[in-house]
């Protein structure tokens, strides 16, 4: 058992990272606006993303309002919706889940998670964060130049993103791009350093089998990322020169609207396979982090070492790494090669087994531990429920001869939401409710807590697990209106109306949410440095919130993994990765105050 | 414990929600009862998962929630438990993923007895191409399409010569013969898929893509694009009508080849002339349309849209709703054109009057009006000079007082909903976004404001200058 990663040993190897040389502002400006202290830049990353999230927020019920009431509302037409539907996917899956997971947790959680000052690159992550805010402001900007945004869907496959017939072929299609490119730009500098810190700035004994999952779950999904964006990168690139010069990278010999046009050669489905190449590992950039966090917050609030921590790190590389040979699932109907079919089923049914394992992995966590069913771990608990249903529902759209009835219909959309959409924000909630505490100083309140997940978590399911049943129906998706369609039953419409309510419901439930994040702030219980009794490192630390530096004047020593909850023998139910072993007599920092639950 | 009795009825009810609720897969009305099989066999593995993993988790809940004077167990894995698991999710894996691999062979490989029709798919409409008696499909060539030639045929091609054109969303299939479906698109992508025979494949311009299937019931299927076209998207249908073998010979029949296509009467205006003078009587003498006689402005109206309409209130597709007093008025009358040859000349005729801007009769607010008809240009046009591969009509300087009648007939449905109308369901999804005759008004006054026609031809006289 000497090699087991979990056992304390007391010895630490000698410092290896010189004590690094931090810039330290005089202005206020310098701290809070151009601040180079990673924490600062998490919170311009996350408010940012939440802000422009809201915006995408109000446009789903928007659509929703169209599906569920149709033709009632007149400013929402044909044109304009398919602008609604573009842009609330974009800003969601890039602009909210990608740089809140990333910019947001990863600069906030990474440095304090492996005893680091900061960033290694405190500069170029400064930077990040204001590419990623011009990414977004170019992003918002396209709503506004004649025409309007693009319509093209979040896909924004050519030939028909480029081409008359569709909304905002005009500047929204090219600001798009531009913003696209932007954001890879903002987040390439940010993910390098995540990806160098993690590898090169750890204190002393965090060996990387003694990381959090947290920690593991973010540094892979910036490996996935670093890998995935560029194919992102030369699609918007070439997609901008076919709009703007009339190159035919995606683009062939082709008509539109009557008209013959002078492309010709170019491949629509070239851009099918590089922007899933993206779009595939993209799923997992926001799942890994989710996968990590959730694993944390399960630990942490059922008392209880994480079940399987070595299988946990390596289902978290294995999907990583299978999600780069799987991505023409998303292309069974494309028209590509049908015989692609055969290996991308294989492929996408293989990478349900690590997955599997991970949720095996978070229920027996739970399994004879001690439930703190505190907000966080409701969320988590939530996030289980709600990931079980939409892995599931993929097992039937990745088996590619059930995608021929189910592809581009409801059914998609529901199980992407639940997988993708709602499973991630569970848990960004629950992460929120977790490290707030460190974040501020304070707590959030738990009545409002509670009201949040109750509504969001049942609304969430009420608005997709029915969903499903209209895919099983056969209603496409990215329809404005359903028309008399014969084999539409007239019920289909009463349950888009239901949906529409729940939708309604679960958007302003956020409302709780926000208050409480505003509020708190000013008036939340004081948290004191350890409030859930967490082994981390993040609890350690000398200040709450932790100053620039993070960590006082020493860097902490780690002496065990980051799962020591319940230890049998131990004074208390858990012991931080910190204490060594000839120290656990003594007592630690912070461990003051149970927590009800 | 609130958590737990929720999850309970989570779980109890997404069961009963699967067995009760009314909406799941239409009727099969083809061979791939397979499809459904594989999808059964998944819903039994998963759903098994589901109800296994979640009660588990329940119970977790339950029994170990927290205790201040107890410990969790300290266990930080269990190595032969975690294999247990995965070796029986890979068994389960498998019984789902063998079954889908064998059905995906047998849509890749289409039975040699097949027999072959084309859909091909444009800004949002189908049609349809068959091979004709030498069983051999004409070349076609994307830079050949034109409005003459939406097909894109390579006009010299002997192999070409038979094939059957069918410029009609609407395609008839024998029953229980295995069809592949070849699928061609003449601009962006698009998807063909019905619901009933659980297939689908997109269109991509520059491939051929394909998918087979076999009609096992009679009746009408309707054909939806399933990969965003663009605006029209939504109303991008069509529909496959499985006949008897005799039935699908006899409507065969009615097909025209290509060559037929090629070889249409010209009109002459002269003898249409004559025809016109019944016309006249609504119309007015030189087409300009009068509002008392309800006669809308025909000079200036493409050919081809004429024709359609002509034809259609010849056999009753237009004109026979009881709320359309005006169509029926109508009808009769078209009746007189006894013949293609009579509707080709009095078209030819229509076409020589002089192009005067109608009075404009209706006024509303143009700022909103413009707001709505950014929708209407997609296909009508920006000018609203109607585009004819759309097969969207001009509506600038036309008889104003007409199009308020006809989207309201649109949006009521008194228009456009019938079967043989081929485009009309288009316009009647189009026309739902105009929810008041306000909006109705308003629309038009803003086509009021479009270049008239005299001032079109001005315009580009001046740029010719």
């Amino acid at each position: 058992m000497s090699d087991v990663a979990h056992d304390a040993l007391d010895f630490a190897p000698p410092a290896e990272v010189e004590e690094m040389e931090l810039y330290h502002p005089k202005t206020w400006i310098g701290k809070y606006v151009w601040s180079q202290d990673a924490k600062v830049i998490a919170i311009q990353y996350g408010i940012t993303a939440i802000l422009i999230g809201l915006v995408a927020l109000v446009l789903s019920v928007i659509m929703r309002l169209q599906l569920g009431f149709p033709h009632t509302f007149d400013f929402i037409d044909p044109a304009n919706y398919l602008q609604f539907v573009t842009m609330h996917g974009m800003i969601m899956v890039i602009y909210l889940l990608t740089a809140l997971f990333l910019g947001g947790f990863g600069n906030y959680l990474i440095p304090l998670m492996v005893g680091a000052r900061d960033m290694v690159f405190p500069y170029v992550n400064m930077i990040s964060y204001w590419v990623y805010l011009l990414a977004v402001l170019v992003l918002v900007a396209s709503i506004f130049v004649p025409g309007g945004s693009t319509g093209a869907g979040w896909t924004l496959y050519p030939p028909q993103a480029i081409s008359p017939g569709t909304p905002g072929i005009d500047g929204g299609i090219i600001l798009m791009l531009v913003s696209l490119v932007l954001f890879i730009i903002g987040f390439t500098m940010g993910g390098l350093n995540y990806i160098v810190t993690v590898l090169q700035a750890r204190t002393r004994g965090m060996s990387l089998m003694r990381l959090p999952l947290t920690v593991w779950g973010i540094f892979m999904a910036t490996v996935l990322a670093l890998l995935a964006f560029p194919a992102l990168f030369v699609s918007a690139i070439m997609m901008l020169l076919d709009r703007l010069v009339g190159t035919s990278f995606f683009m062939p010999a082709m008509v539109s609207l009557g008209e013959q046009t002078s492309y010709d050669g170019g491949s629509p489905l070239l851009f099918q396979h590089l922007f899933w190449f993206f779009g595939h590992p993209e799923v997992y950039i926001v799942a890994l982090p989710a996968f990590g966090i959730v694993s944390d917050l399960l630990s942490t609030h059922a008392r209880k070492a994480i079940f399987g921590y070595r299988m946990m790190v390596w289902a978290i590389v294995a999907i990583g790494a299978l999600s780069f040979v799987v991505w023409a699932h998303h292309m069974y109907v494309s028209g590509m090669n049908p015989y692609f079919g055969f290996f991308f089923a294989t492929t996408t049914l293989i990478i349900a087994v690590p997955t599997a394992l991970k949720v095996y992995n978070w229920v027996l966590t739970l399994w004879r531990g001690n439930i703190r069913l505190n907000v966080p771990m409701l969320f988590a608990i939530g996030f289980i429920f709600t990931f079980i249903n939409g892995g599931l529902t993929g097992l039937f759209l990745g088996n590619v001869t059930i995608d021929l009835p189910l592809s581009d219909t409801y059914f998609v959309v529901a199980h992407f939401h639940m997988v993708m959409a709602v499973s991630p924000i569970l848990v960004v909630f629950g992460a929120i409710y977790h490290w707030y505490p460190k974040i501020t100083g304070r707590m959030l309140n738990d009545t409002l807590g509670k009201i949040h997940f109750w509504i969001t978590f049942l609304g969430t399911y009420a608005i997709y697990f029915p969903m499903h049943y209209l895919g099983f129906e056969g209603l496409p998706r990215r329809y404005f209106s359903y028309g008399d369609t014969e084999f539409m039953s007239a019920s289909s419409q009463d349950l888009n109306a239901a949906i529409t309510i729940a939708a309604i419901i679960v958007a302003f439930a956020q409302i709780f949410f926000l208050v409480n994040l505003f509020t708190s702030y000013f008036r939340g219980k004081l948290a004191g440095p350890n409030p859930w009794e967490a082994t981390t490192l993040e609890w350690q630390t000398a200040d709450t919130p932790p100053k620039h530096g993070n960590f006082g004047d020493e860097l902490p020593v780690v002496y065990r993994w980051a799962y020591d909850y319940s230890v049998p023998n131990a004074d208390l139910d858990y012991i931080p990765q910190n204490v060594s072993p000839s120290d656990l007599k003594k007592p630690t920092a912070g461990q003051q105050g149970e927590i009800e639950n | 414990m609130a958590l737990a009795y929720v999850l309970i009825f989570l779980i109890v009810g997404s069961v009963l929600f699967h067995f009760i609720s009314p909406w799941y897969l239409t009727p099969l009305a083809s061979n791939w009862s397979t499809i459904d099989l594989t999808l059964d066999i998944t819903f039994w593995v998963t759903g098994a998962v589901f109800i296994a993993v979640n009660v588990f988790m329940v119970y977790c809940v339950i029994k170990f929630r927290y205790n201040a004077k107890k410990r969790a167990e300290y266990q930080p894995e269990n190595k032969k438990l975690e294999w247990w698991l995965t070796g029986l999710t890979s068994i389960g894996v498998v019984a789902m993923l063998t079954p889908g691999l064998f059905v995906w062979n047998e849509f890749v490989n289409v039975p040699e007895e097949a027999h072959v029709v084309e859909a091909i798919g444009q800004q949002w409409h189908w049609s349809f191409r068959m091979p004709g008696e030498d069983g051999r499909f004409g070349a076609v060539e994307s830079r050949y399409v034109s409005d003459d030639n939406p097909l894109g045929m390579e006009t010299d091609d002997p192999d070409g010569q038979d094939d059957i054109i069918i410029i009609s969303p609407n395609v008839h299939l024998p029953i229980d013969k295995p069809v592949k479906i070849n699928l061609r698109s003449k601009d962006v992508l698009h998807n063909f898929a019905v619901a009933q025979f659980r297939v689908k494949m997109d269109l991509v311009p520059g491939l051929i893509t394909y998918l087979w299937f076999t009609p096992t019931k009679l009746g009408m299927f309707e054909i939806l694009c399933e990969e965003l076209c663009g605006v029209g998207h939504h109303t991008m249908r069509g529909k496959v009508i499985v006949d008897t073998q005799e039935d699908f010979d006899t409507w065969l029949a009615e097909q025209p080849t290509y060559a037929e296509v090629l070889a249409r009467p010209v009109g002459d205006a002269l003898i249409g002339q004559a025809q016109y003078a019944v016309c006249a009587t609504c119309h007015g003498a030189q087409g300009e349309g009068n509002l008392p006689t309800h006669g809308p402005k025909l000079a200036g109206q493409e050919a081809w849209y004429l024709r359609r309409q002509i034809n259609y209130f010849k056999e009753g597709t237009r004109g026979a709703h009881p709320d359309d007093q005006f169509g029926q008025e109508m009808a009769p009358m078209a009746a007189t054109l006894f013949n293609d040859a009579a509707v080709e000349n009095v078209i030819a005729y229509i076409e020589t009057l002089p192009d005067m801007p109608a009075p404009t009769t209706i006024t509303g607010n143009i700022e909103k009006g413009e707001k709505i008809y950014n929708v209407c240009g997609y296909c009508h046009g920006v000018d609203g000079e109607g585009i004819a591969a759309l097969n969207a009509p001009r509506q600038a300087g036309m008889s104003d007082w007409y199009l308020a009648t006809q989207l309201k007939n649109f949006r009521n449905r008194v228009r456009g909903a019938h079967d043989d109308d081929m485009y009309g369901m288009q316009m009647t999804m189009m026309a739902d976004i105009l929810q008041t005759d306000e909006r109705v008004n308003d629309v038009i006054a803003y086509i009021n404001t479009l270049p008239r026609p005299t001032e079109q031809l001005s315009l580009a006289a001046r740029e010719n200058d």
